[in-house]
């Protein structure tokens, strides 16, 4: 199929961007976005242009580095489905495909289509984790734990940091995120001691890194690509209310 | 040339780790605040060292190339990780643990340094749930076991289809946990392109950022590299797609010795090829071997029609279907080790009847396990790995079988280390897939997952302040210092020298044509002839590509075309490392298929007398042959048997 692509181009952080339009022809619907990406920046290159950057590592749907804004949707018209897992069969010969970066102000803009989605780090860092050292644990049959919070546990643990919530949602918030963490570690007996400290500890650091709050609209929801539940908000929520109230 | 000492501890097998800790030096609590570590890598065996010797009270350096650490390659693995906690009960043990992994690897791995991994293994699944860690469990409340290929026992623990990164998510939860409490400090999008030695000893490394593109250099007391294996040699692989060698290939270069670069995985149960277009291959779990059934046709005639579409798998009937694995290897049947497996699948294609477009294809079947399991079972077994197979073949494996075929997956070679994971040169350590050490010639199933997080929790964190306990008069070092200034203006040299070439091929059109090389004479099966042809081919891209490379766009800032060509041009090098490897090995072991050595069967022909030692390799100069040390395996504890699934 042929194809046009409006794609986002910007030199760096602090310059100013635009779109540029590029015309790609034979493009195989088996192959998958990036991959026809991969070839428009084979025909960038040997115009001597410099080919369009963007983040991805994997192309399996997990490491959560790809991510891009496609025809106004994160990660594209696919449902559950990251970019690089996007196949060109879900597009049409002749089609116009817009293409921009993640936009929210806590992820600025690196280069193209790159963003810095450090934040997400930053909020982990106060506070997503068992405190924990190496050695001296219990062995690890020594707590049963009942088989529909493991799985939900893991539910919430699929979320691979992609940030397409974030990019989707109207306030730019990252209560998706946050939540799926915190609900994962609240849920298991493990996580469960810290759950309130942790609640509050990131929400703060949420706040303060420019991420905006929850208004409820379900967008991250339908935009996420592990079909994270906004059911883990609502269990956030609750931990974050105990500690206030324990405050 | 480098002496090889393994560093065994002495006395009996299962005492040997025990006694170690016993004896070896520790660095006391307020020495440890002045010793710097670097850890490149911030994978599974990365990412848990670092933590680890955060928790110490080491200072530590972190560093990986990807935005964040929870992104590094290990998040990909699917299908579990191996203890040996005996908890269903089916009789496994640490001592056959220990015994599979030696047997799996052919006889070509280190006694010690594998009874001590499956010795640690149980802790690793310790460790993991106090993480927070949701592995799959039963309805009473405890662990879940699946099976994985090599093993009679179920070991194998599993977060549904996505292992490693549960794994990865517990680690990096360790990190960020040191990150916050000062003892990390976190260097992403960071790339290590060279090694620092001072006076014969790793004392830091140089490295790009990737956003600015500036040039730096790092001191530590030790440096670790946890940078993972090189299977992107062959530009297709099941590797993420920046996974590379340079890290490792520029320690080999600064004097570390390269231990069995010819030994390669390839994995059975991989999606198949379908374009030139491919960028990479995506694997399809060997826990899928549990449940499904490897076939292709058993007449000529269907498998025409079935690759003219004419036919589909579903109107093949039982009769007239090859279970080739269960038909050769009855003991194991679909659950032979994967060089086994990959051969059996080449063999039945190269003989015609592989299946799909292309011919190079067998069916892996879930047809008998939803009849026996029900559709909901296999969905919460597998459900994400048979959603991704959709997504990329437009397929739906619950009703027709998936295709699949071998594909370069893992890496057993690596940087040589001693028992203590350090590398011949002093003071740089090695570890996860990065290093040789326990997977011999072949790696079983989950056993990466459980090597990486063995070797950062719980065998360098000892193994190190072994070294670091005569370290502690060293006063941290100023980066102005000659060898530090020096190495970094080699490794500047390096990049201007590539991006002023300003040739015509881009940095991809080398790699795929290495890759293609590498596969059709360095892959699943490789002769003499063919190896030496490879050796002319290499040097040609070699040459070519240092004088018609181009690669648009400055240094100074994001240019993922120029980190694409530094690692590529170690990948070329590291390619003809691994033919010449694979042409001095005369014999058949595990992942590497001499095919003038087999048995009348086809099954592969070790040579203990002449072949049972490792290769490590010792950088010379540019272009001279590097020199072949070979450390002589010593099997005290087990018998050594041709290795047998039958
Ligand atoms: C698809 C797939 C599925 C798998 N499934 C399983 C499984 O089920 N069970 C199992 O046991 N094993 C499995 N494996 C194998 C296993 O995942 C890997 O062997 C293991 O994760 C490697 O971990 P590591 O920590 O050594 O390296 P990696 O996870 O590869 O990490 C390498 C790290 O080094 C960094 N790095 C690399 N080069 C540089 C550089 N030059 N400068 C700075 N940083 C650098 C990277 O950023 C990254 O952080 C699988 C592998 C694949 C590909
Ligand atoms: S590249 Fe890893 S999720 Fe897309």
């Amino acid at each position: 199929m042929d194809l046009t692509l409006k794609v986002w181009r910007q030199k760096d952080a602090s310059s100013k961007g635009k779109f540029e339009t590029y015309s790609i022809s034979d493009v195989s619907k088996d192959s998958s976005f990036l991959e026809m990406l991969d070839v428009l920046n084979e025909q960038l290159i040997r115009e001597n242009i410099e080919p369009i950057a963007f983040d991805h590592d994997c192309r399996e749907g997990i490491c959560g580095s790809c991510g891009l804004f496609i025809n106004g949707r994160a990660h594209g018209p696919d449902y559950e489905t990251t970019t690089c897992q996007l196949h060109m069969r879900k597009f049409k010969h002749g089609d116009t495909i817009v293409i921009e970066p993640w936009r929210a102000k806590a992820f600025p803009v690196i280069k193209d289509l790159m963003v810095d989605r450090s934040a997400f780090d930053k909020i982990l860092q106060s506070g997503g984790f068992v405190s924990v050292n190496t050695g001296g644990v219990p062995d690890a049959n020594a707590i049963p734990i009942p088989k529909e919070a493991a799985d939900e546990a893991m539910d919430a643990a699929t979320c691979i940091g992609c940030g397409a919530c974030v990019a989707t949602c109207k306030n730019a918030s990252a209560m998706l995120f946050v939540s799926a963490k915190v609900s994962q570690l609240a849920l298991l007996p493990q996580g469960k001691l810290e759950a309130q400290r942790r609640a509050k500890s990131m929400v703060a650091k949420m706040d303060e890194l420019g991420f905006g709050n929850c208004s409820n609209t379900g967008a991250c929801e339908v935009e996420c690509p592990k079909g994270i539940s906004i059911a883990h908000i609502a269990r956030f929520n609750r931990e974050f209310l105990k500690a206030k109230i324990n405050d | 040339m480098s002496k090889l000492e393994s560093k065994i501890p002495k006395g009996d097998l299962a005492k040997k780790w025990t006694n170690y800790k016993a004896e070896q030096k520790l660095v006391n609590p307020a020495n440890k605040r002045k010793l710097d570590i670097i850890v490149v890598g911030t994978g599974l065996a990365g990412a848990s060292a670092a933590a680890s010797l955060g928790e110490l009270g080491f200072n530590v350096k972190s560093f990986c190339y990807q935005d964040s650490p929870r992104r590094a390659h290990s998040i990909a693995a699917q299908g579990g990780i191996n203890a040996a906690k005996n908890y269903p009960n089916d009789g496994d043990s640490v001592y056959r643990l220990f015994y599979d992994t030696i047997k799996g690897g052919d006889y070509r791995a280190r006694e010690a340094n594998v009874y001590r991994l499956a010795e640690v293994s149980s802790n690793i699944i310790d460790q993991c749930v106090a993480q927070g860690v949701p592995f799959a469990r039963e309805y009473g409340g405890l662990l879940s076991n699946r099976s994985f290929g090599g093993a009679q026992v179920s070991r194998t623990f599993y977060a549904r289809g996505q292992t490693g990164q549960q794994l990865l998510l517990g680690a990096y939860g360790a990190l960020n946990r040191q990150i916050a409490a000062g003892s990390v400090n976190m260097y992403p999008r960071t790339e290590m392109i060279d090694l620092v030695l001072v006076e014969g000893k790793a004392r830091g490394i140089v490295t790009r950022n990737l956003i600015t593109g500036e040039i730096d250099t790092h001191f530590g007391h030790a440096v670790v590299l946890a940078t993972g294996g090189y299977g992107n040699v062959f530009f297709l692989s099941t590797n993420a797609m920046g996974s590379n060698a340079s890290a490792a290939w520029r320690a080999y270069k600064r004097g570390a010795n390269f231990g069995n670069p010819c030994f390669v995985q390839i994995h059975p149960t991989c999606i198949p090829v379908h374009g030139e277009y491919q960028s990479k291959l995506t694997l399809m779990s060997e826990s899928l071997r549990n449940d499904g059934r490897i076939w292709v046709p058993k007449l000529k005639e269907d498998v025409e029609k079935i690759r003219k579409g004419e036919l589909k798998p579903g109107d093949i009937s039982e009769e007239n279907r090859d279970y080739y694995l269960e038909r050769r290897y009855p003991a194991f049947g679909n659950l032979v080790p994967r060089d086994v497996a990959s051969r059996a699948a080449k063999e039945r294609c190269d003989a015609g009847y592989g299946v799909g477009s292309t011919g190079l294809a067998v069916y892996l079947d879930f047809k008998s396990a939803i009849e026996r399991l029900g559709e909901d079972k296999i969905r919460e077994r597998y459900g994400n790995l048979f959603q991704m197979y959709e997504k990329i073949t437009d397929e739906d494996p619950y009703k027709t079988p998936m295709m699949i075929y071998p594909a370069i997956h893992y890496t057993m070679g690596g940087l040589w280390v001693d028992y203590e994971l350090q590398t011949t040169i002093p003071g740089l350590f090695a570890i996860g897939e990065a290093n040789f050490s326990d997977h011999g010639a072949n790696r079983l199933g989950a056993s990466a997952l459980m090597q990486g997080l063995a070797d950062g929790y719980f065998v360098l964190p000892y193994t190190i302040q072994n070294y670091l306990a005569d370290e502690i008069h060293t006063p941290r070092m100023d980066i102005n210092q000659k060898e530090f200034v020096q190495t970094k203006q080699e490794a500047n040299e390096k990049l201007e020298k590539l991006l002023s070439i300003k040739g015509k091929q881009s940095v991809d059109s080398f790699h795929k044509r290495l890759g293609k090389i590498m596969w059709d004479y360095v892959g699943m099966s490789r002769n003499k002839e063919g190896l030496l042809f490879a050796l002319e081919e290499i040097k040609k891209i070699k040459q070519e590509f240092w004088s018609d490379v181009r690669i648009p766009g400055d240094p100074g800032s994001v240019n993922v075309e120029l980190e694409k060509a530094n690692r590529v041009a170690d990948f070329i090098e590291l390619g003809e490392l691994m033919a010449l490897d694979a042409l001095e090995r005369e014999e058949s072991c595990g992942g590497h298929f001499r095919e003038e050595f087999q048995t009348p069967e086809g099954e592969a022909l070790r040579n203990d007398q002449d072949f049972k030692f490792v290769s490590a390799w010792e950088f010379k100069e540019e272009d001279v042959h590097p020199i072949l040390n070979k450390e002589s395996l010593d099997y005290e504890f087990i018998e050594i048997k041709q290795r047998n699934y039958k």
